[in-house]
């Protein structure tokens, strides 16, 4: 049993430091959070230095003479973000109730693992597809209105962004109204509610703000989105005026000029673009997990 | 009361979860060899006693023990916890191999999750031996090499006896092991425990007094965390000397 | 659902109002629901269809080729690519993230650091990939003066950690409690307990896990656009520009040529297969799991 004494002596110490390890790592995970935004700070400090405040409300972007305002980026990505969403929610929050009420198991399983595997496509794959189908479509539909016809723009970009978003905010408006229980439906039904009344009084209101948190978490990834609005804006980087106009979101200027930036103050403004796309996305996420927890707390 | 042999002795022993204390000042001595059987009403603390002989109890968040227990004059309190529950193994209330692992291996877990090697003869001898006392051989003999689970329930727990078993403890403590069984898997493992006690000492939680009855030598009666009987189980059961007791062995509450 | 016989009710109208409206929304819902099938399913036909007349042995065996060259060339040195920055980012993030798991689920169950932990785990996840690019960039392009395929995996790492962690966590919190007592009952040591009976219980989770973030990293192309940056030549130093399938597709979709349009068509129904199939052997085990239960 010699053996044994020998092995159990320093056991002790060695369950310390394998805790130390675990704990270690976990904390990594705040000190990256930490590192990414000090990381952002600190690389987008020439401009922050430079253009103050000013930066948020100017709409010059000018590589050469190095004058930066980012505000065409921030109404960039917030059209195309909230008018993918205005497209998406009705047919994601039909989609869900089908998929959750309305379709038997046998069609709602299947579909549902379609629409998953859909969310999984890379967008870059998205935006191949947008670039060759989708741009030809509204260029032919804007030159029948009379509008310009580039093909490319905001509208082209919020189209396929909806696109995007859509399998991903279903599938989470889905598993919600999945988990309203069954004896309240059928409290509903028993007192002659119609189908459509027990999901209208019944389901929707159990499952709102669970629906709310899917939409807020799908706006999330819309501001985010980089590579597929990249390919169909148009890299345009001025105030846009109409939603066919060309233009550029926070993520595709920066995907756009990163690598063509040569002046440090050029560089370090599309970071600050980035900083303040992280603050955003930061900020919206939070939000969703507040209303999860509110959820849950009911 | 004084016993022949005591292997295991508590002074003045309190166990508390948090702010709540569920053993309350027990001291009493467990005999060597004997099978003795922990019995009381639902939350007297009777498993939460046997969780501090292998100091299994302070694990929990907020659990501490105060007093002494000592294990042949050792107080276990001030050993390594590895080394006491190396020498007081322990059975629970179900069956728990673990799934990932084949019937061979969950009987050597005790060597290979210590990473303790050990000669392939070594080995094939330590498995043997310690299904055959657990009475598992002649069961399991052609499918040392399959995993534990698809065992019946009474086969597993007599895997987790034999688990615990070939390690050689000095004590094997036993959290209600029949309560997740069917009456014949009870029985055999009834019958186990009495032939055991020639290697081991045994302390088993039960609240099946029958059982107690039929197999322990020595009773220890718990009552909201107070030990108020101990004395031979023949004794005890008939001629109780804490009024408690009694109204408890004839029914009035569980 | 069928209530009283219309006739006796006191307000037959209304009734029938009721149920034609019940139909009508239904309806429109149903139409609603099925509408963006058409496009998502327009994307796959498409795919298929422009994907598979590029695709052959030579496509994946040979080097890009100069546009309008005779045989067109393949995308041998992205798929490499592809693998090696993958398979560095499962090298760098994994053990992180199974470490910081089995943090919250072993030892920080509860308590503030564990809470700051999760939370920043979400916020880490929901950080646009274009940034993570940014830092990466920040992190380990600047310092080494020249983009590799290093900094490339160290941006998808960054990815992946968050979803591990998470998955990992909760995977362990499914092994029951039972099986770590067994183990600490036997003299085992907590760590070994942790590392030898815990992990492996919960293994088939965490590769689910890991094999779902590892389809959902393989995709994408912002975070390496100013890390792996792209190479049109085979490398396997991970220390040089790298290619990778997703940046062949963005560089070639955007270029003029109609060859490697057709290129990028191949590429992506290439890497559409590899994500598709990574995310339904994560399902199956997943199914798995769930029916051992």
């Amino acid at each position: 049993m010699r053996n044994l004494e020998e092995k159990l002596k320093n056991q002790a110490r060695y369950d310390a430091l394998f805790r130390r390890l675990a704990q270690a790592m976990g904390v990594l995970v705040i000190l990256l959070v930490i590192g990414v935004f000090f990381t952002l700070v600190k690389e987008s400090w020439p401009a922050i230095k430079a253009f103050g405040l000013r930066f948020l409300w100017t709409t010059t972007w000018d590589p050469i003479n190095l004058e930066f305002g980012a505000l065409p980026f921030l109404v960039g990505t917030l059209i195309t973000s909230f008018l993918a969403l205005a497209m998406a929610t009705p047919f994601a929050l039909a989609g869900a109730i089908f998929l959750g009420e309305l379709a038997p198991p046998k069609v709602a399983n299947p579909v549902s693992f379609v629409i998953e595997l859909l969310a999984g496509i890379p967008s870059v794959i998205y935006g191949l597809w947008a670039l060759f189908y989708l741009v030809p479509l509204v260029r032919y539909f804007q030159m029948k209105i009379g509008a310009p016809p580039y093909g490319l723009g905001l509208f082209t970009a919020s189209l396929v962004l909806a696109i995007m978003i859509l399998p991903y905010a279903m599938s989470v408006a889905r598993d919600v109204i999945r988990l309203v229980p069954q004896d309240l439906k059928e409290a509903a039904y028993s007192l002659g509610a119609t189908r459509w009344e027990t999901i209208r009084h019944v389901v929707l209101p159990y499952a709102r703000s669970g629906i709310l948190a899917g939409i807020v978490l799908a706006l999330g990834r819309a501001l985010g989105e980089t590579m597929a609005v990249t390919m169909v804006i148009g890299n345009r980087s001025a105030m846009p005026h109409s939603i066919w106009d060309l233009a550029n979101t926070m993520a595709s200027v920066i995907a756009n000029e990163f690598t063509e930036a040569t002046e440090d103050v050029h560089l370090a403004a599309l970071v600050e673009i980035g900083l303040l796309l992280f603050i955003i996305t930061v900020v919206v996420n939070l939000i969703a997990r507040l209303v999860i927890i509110k959820t849950r707390v009911r | 009361m004084k016993v022949p042999y005591p292997i295991f002795r508590t002074e003045d022993l309190c166990a508390y979860y948090g702010d709540f204390m569920a053993i309350k000042h027990v001291t009493v001595s467990i005999p060597e060899h004997q099978v003795t059987a922990v019995m009381g009403p639902s939350g007297c603390g009777k498993t939460t006693f046997i969780r501090c002989l292998n100091r299994l109890h302070e694990l929990l968040p907020g659990a501490r023990i105060t007093g002494k227990i000592y294990l042949r004059d050792e107080d276990i309190l001030e050993l390594d916890p590895i080394i006491v529950r190396r020498r007081v193994g322990m059975v629970f209330q179900r069956p728990n191999p673990f799934p990932t692992m084949t019937i061979y291996e969950n009987v050597l877990a005790g060597y290979k999750l210590l990473g303790i090697r050990l000669k392939r003869e070594e080995a094939d001898r330590i498995v043997e031996d310690a299904l055959r006392k657990a009475a598992l051989w002649d069961e399991v003999k052609d499918v040392l090499h399959r995993r534990g689970t698809f065992l019946s329930g009474g086969q597993q727990q007599r895997l987790c006896i034999a688990r615990a078993l070939a390690v050689n403890p000095e004590v094997l403590l036993m959290d209600e092991p029949t309560s997740a069984l069917d009456p014949k898997a009870t029985l055999q493992i009834e019958n186990l425990i009495v032939e055991l006690k020639n290697t081991v000492t045994i302390v088993i939680v039960t609240h099946n007094m029958p059982q107690a009855g039929r197999i322990s030598d020595y009773t220890a009666f718990f009552y909201m965390g107070e030990l108020i009987e101990f004395g031979p189980t023949a004794e005890v059961f008939t001629n109780p000397k804490d009024p408690r007791t009694e109204e408890y062995l004839t029914g009035k509450f569980s | 659902m069928r209530n009283q016989d219309p006739r006796k009710t006191p307000f037959p109208a209304r009734e029938n109002w009721r149920r034609m409206k019940n139909r009508i929304i239904l309806t429109v819902i149903t139409v609603l629901a099925l509408l963006p099938a058409i496009p998502l399913f327009l994307i796959l036909f498409q795919l298929l269809k422009e994907g598979l007349s590029s695709l052959s042995l030579d496509f994946f065996l040979h080097l890009p080729a100069p546009p309008g060259e005779p045989g067109g060339g393949g995308i041998a040195n992205a798929l490499v690519g592809t693998l090696i920055i993958v398979g560095l980012a499962v090298l760098i993030g994994v053990p992180v993230s199974i470490l910081a798991g089995i943090y919250l689920s072993e030892y920080g169950r509860h308590g503030k650091l564990s809470e700051t932990i999760r939370v920043c785990a979400d916020v880490l996840q929901g950080v646009p990939s274009i940034v993570i690019g940014i830092v990466a960039y920040a992190w380990v392009v600047k310092p080494m003066g020249h983009f590799s395929a290093l900094s490339g995996s160290v941006a998808l790492a960054l990815m992946m950690i968050p979803v591990v962690v998470r998955t990992t966590e909760e995977v362990l919190r499914l092994v029951p409690d039972i099986l770590r007592e067994a183990a600490l009952a036997l003299g085992v040591p907590y760590w070994r307990t942790v590392l030898k009976v815990v992990l492996p219980t919960g293994m088939v989770g965490v590769s689910t896990g890991i094999l779902i973030a590892v389809a959902r990293i393989a995709g994408e192309t912002a975070p390496l656009l100013f890390t792996a940056f792209g190479n049109q030549f085979l490398t396997l130093n991970p220390l040089e520009p790298m290619s990778a399938l997703p940046l062949v597709i963005f560089n070639y979709a955007m270029s003029p040529y109609e060859d490697w349009w057709r290129q990028a068509w191949g590429a992506s129904l290439v890497l559409v297969f590899m994500v598709l199939g990574l995310n339904i052997v994560s399902r199956i085990l997943a199914r798995k799991i769930a029916g051992e239960k």
